[in-house]
């Protein structure tokens, strides 16, 4: 599974992109989301404060945190846009 | 249309390119986005936006298309620049065109209110006192809600 950061998320994890090896039971974005917190401290802290990192998966929004995650997606983490 | 493109655009080519022999439209209404100094400390000395390659072109291309499902729209247009821009610079443009004024105002506006809060842009300014990112504000959340459905 390849994930992705985005802006100062990108700072903080340090890595624009890394391929990880999906354990079996990570099968949804929150699920995912606290697997990656357990690898990175600059990950977690973000991750852990409420409504500060979005997440696409292939490209899509989602905003469930519930939503499936499998291997072979692309995942990606970023802070609310801010283009325009 | 949706381009994602890192070179100036020139808005009054761009309109002219867009609207060329066509006499079936009866309103043109256009939105620029600018890089904007500011004042005092928080002055810009220039601005760099990040971008998602790939899902930015999709998510454009499907706020697009919600535009044209909701207002009878002849033709659109979104051009959205990405990389390191000064101030004066152009950002973005949305061209909507229609029949008539109320359905392309409405179209203009509600391209720029969901884009701010859908497209994957992220705005790193350079100030006097270093290199900060653009936070998200209340306001855009605000302006892209009014335009949920029932």
């Amino acid at each position: 599974m390849r994930i992705r950061y985005f802006a100062w998320l990108r700072h903080r994890v340090g890595t624009a992109d890394e391929e990880i090896e999906l354990p079996a039971e990570v099968t949804t974005v929150g699920a995912l989301g606290d697997w990656l917190a357990a690898r990175s401290p600059g990950f977690k802290e973000a991750w852990q404060t409420p409504g500060v990192v979005r997440v696409a998966v292939n490209q899509t929004h989602v905003t469930d945190t519930a939503a499936a995650v499998k291997t072979g997606d692309e995942v990606a983490f970023f802070p609310p846009v801010t283009g325009g | 249309m949706i381009r994602v493109q890192c070179a100036p655009f020139d808005a009054g080519a761009e309109t002219a390119a867009l609207t060329a022999g066509r006499d079936d439209l009866g309103a043109v209404v256009s939105f620029q986005g600018v890089v904007r100094r500011g004042d005092g400390p928080d002055a810009v000395d220039a601005m760099t936006l990040e971008h998602y390659p790939g899902m930015t072109e999709r998510e454009l291309e499907r706020i697009e298309a919600e535009a044209q499902r909701r207002w009878p729209l002849q033709a659109t247009l979104v051009i959205h620049r990405y990389g390191r821009m000064e101030p004066g610079e152009p950002i973005v443009l949305v061209v909507c065109c229609s029949r008539h004024r109320r359905a392309a105002f409405d179209a203009c506006a509600f391209l720029m209110d969901w884009l701010k809060t859908r497209a994957p842009f992220w705005k790193l300014e350079e100030t006097a006192a270093g290199a900060r990112w653009v936070e998200a504000t209340a306001g855009d959340e605000a302006a892209a809600a009014r335009w949920s459905e029932p």
